[in-house]
């Protein structure tokens, strides 16, 4: 079963990288995932039901969540509503947007067709079926992460961060922030939507309430990575976040197993999940306060020191 | 190279909290003018740097650069011709990333494409650049480490790194101790002369501005109600000013006596 939680994680990541690029190094807090994450997943299953074979389906999937992110940016930018607004609306109306595709129905099954976990252990027809189904996930997600780092190491990738953390700056170099708006918020939901057909064909089926939370799933990963180790370096931030992401399902799968013997059930995992969140930064806050103590009380004893020498 | 005719630039219109910030400025810069900008706290300056960067809308007026009407120019275009560097030093550059980083991006204006400009030579060119300021060990730091004026300077270094047309210095030593504000002084007189750049800079100290550049432009409530140049300014004293400016408006320098050196 360990391998099932190591290809959740690692499809999971995928989504968590999409968070990444919104809310760390954009610094926009989008919550147009929860939306794109199923468009993403209904998008595949449809595609991949008609016929379209794997890649194509995945292909389309991106760009339905790259369009979906455009959709969030048109209007944060044309109308001058705060991302996190312009997020909730796009998400909104995606909700009806989902159900239209999956043909009017809340759930579309995948069976009797081609889908990356019947592939994959084919491919690998050395491994048993569940080891196959992670080799073959590794590799995708690895490939996917290795592209995203490479990009994020170019001129424009380097703009996006300098964004994030001072749009005066963007502005000062004669670049539109607008239009680097527009790249970040699509390459974030275009890898969330991503992830959402990977899963889709992981469980074997879409669903219009697939994205539920996920903005909040996709934090509690990050700041369970950012626990593990400090950088600033983009491929260490990558892995971290697939570490944090695989933790997360971890815990889930924990809390799905033994959460009875304490009376936890599903149900109650959002509220679990977001008060993850709020311990981690309620963490992570100490943390700093305790170092800024602990920073203090060393230049008092020196000040005491030089005193009594 | 810069003309400003008629610009006016009244701030929430219509309301209550209506504000004349310029009025009818008519203002011509040559090639290579070096100028120093005075006036009291309120009179417009930065209003004035605002309206030629394009940080707002004018209400009224045209502003035109190297024979281009840029007035309905959005800001980030202005850029390519306009470099500026803000009193606050955290507003130049990119404090989470490394001075290298900030840099590369400095090297060119516009949106950046897909290529690794953090090439051997380029570094090298970074570490050059940054000598002066003792930072050429430094370039992974990330730039929020560095101090002020540090900062200050970097900026500096990086907006020249694009030599710019126009640059726009808004009391960008004010928030810097006397050692570095010197440092910064002497780095921009410097990159001014040796790129022959068209500069205007803000600044409160009078008998700085006389010494400094080739022209002083004084500024009260909106109004550009001083300019002087070359030979005639060379041979004023913080005492002419005060009194040119108690005889243009009936008023003491209220602000800036304090300054008085
Ligand atoms: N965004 C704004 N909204 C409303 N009023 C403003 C705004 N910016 C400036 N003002 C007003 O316009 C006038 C000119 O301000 P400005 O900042 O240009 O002065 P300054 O000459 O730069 O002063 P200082 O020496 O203090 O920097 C002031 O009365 C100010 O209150
Ligand atoms: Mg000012």
């Amino acid at each position: 079963m360990i391998e099932g939680i190591f290809v959740e994680g690692l499809i999971f990541s995928i989504m968590t990288l999409g968070i990444l690029i919104s809310y760390r190094i954009l610094d926009l807090a989008d919550l147009t995932c929860d939306g794109s994450v199923a468009a993403g997943a209904a998008t595949g299953a449809m595609c991949i039901i008609a016929g379209w074979g794997i890649v194509l389906s995945m292909v389309t999937s991106f760009v339905v969540g790259v369009l979906c992110g455009l959709c969030t940016a048109v209007i944060h930018n044309k109308l001058k509503i705060p991302g996190l607004l312009a997020g909730i609306l796009t998400m909104t109306m995606l909700y009806s947007i989902n159900l239209r595709i999956l043909g009017n129905k809340a759930n579309v099954p995948l069976v009797k067709v081609r889908t990356l976990y019947r592939v994959f252990p084919k491919a690998f027809s050395f491994l048993p079926s569940s080891f196959a189904a992670l080799l073959g996930t590794f590799i995708l997600v690895f490939i996917i992460a290795a592209i995203l780092v490479a990009f994020f190491k170019t001129d424009l990738g380097t703009s996006l961060g300098a964004l994030g953390s001072n749009e005066q700056v963007i502005i000062s170099l004669g670049m539109d922030p607008a239009v680097l708006k527009y790249i970040g918020l699509g390459l974030s939901n275009g890898l969330i939507a991503l992830s959402g057909a990977m899963l889709a064909q992981y469980q074997g089926f879409a669903d219009a309430n697939l994205g539920q939370g996920m903005a909040v799933q996709g934090l509690a990963a990050i700041m369970l990575g950012e626990f593990l180790f400090k950088t600033n370096r983009i491929e260490l931030i990558t892995l971290r976040v697939a570490l944090g992401s695989i933790a997360y399902k971890a815990l889930m799968f924990l809390g799905r197993k033994y959460g009875h013997i304490v009376g936890i059930t599903p149900n109650d995992f959002k509220l679990l999940t977001g008060l993850l969140v709020i311990s981690s930064m309620l963490i992570a806050f100490t943390r700093q306060k305790s170092a800024e103590d602990a920073a203090k009380k060393k230049a008092l004893s020196k000040i005491k020191e030089a005193h009594n020498a | 190279m810069l003309d400003l005719e008629h610009v006016t630039k009244v701030f929430e219109p219509g309301t209550v909290n209506e504000k004349l910030a310029l009025e009818d400025i008519n203002l011509h810069v040559d090639k290579g003018d070096v100028i120093c900008l005075i006036g009291s706290n309120g009179s417009g300056k930065s209003t004035l740097f605002n309206s030629i960067s394009g940080s707002f809308p004018v209400t009224a007026g045209k502003i035109t650069l190297d024979g281009k009407d840029i007035t309905k120019m959005p800001e980030y275009k202005r850029s390519f011709q306009i470099g500026r560097i803000f009193q606050d030093p955290t507003r130049g550059t990119s404090g989470s990333m490394s001075i290298q980083d900030n840099m590369m991006l400095s090297m060119s204006k516009g949106m950046k494409g897909l290529k690794y400009s953090m090439s051997k030579e380029n570094l090298k060119l970074f570490k050059e650049l940054v000598k002066p300021i003792g930072l050429s060990d430094r370039l992974k730091d990330n730039v929020g480490l560095l101090s002020g004026g540090q900062r200050q300077a970097l900026t500096l270094i990086m907006v020249c790194m694009s030599k710019p047309n126009l640059l726009l210095l808004d009391e960008h030593t004010a928030a810097l101790d006397p050692k570095n504000a010197q440092v910064v002084m002497n780095l921009t007189d410097e990159y001014i002369k040796k790129l022959g750049l068209t500069c205007i800079m803000v600044t409160h100290n009078m008998q700085f501005a006389i010494e400094f550049g080739n022209r002083l432009i004084m500024m009260d409530e909106g109004k550009i109600i001083l300019d002087v140049k070359g030979e005639e300014k060379r041979k004023l004293s913080v005492p002419d000013l005060v009194m040119e400016f108690r005889r243009k408006r009936g008023k003491s320098f209220a602000s800036d006596q304090g300054l008085l050196v």
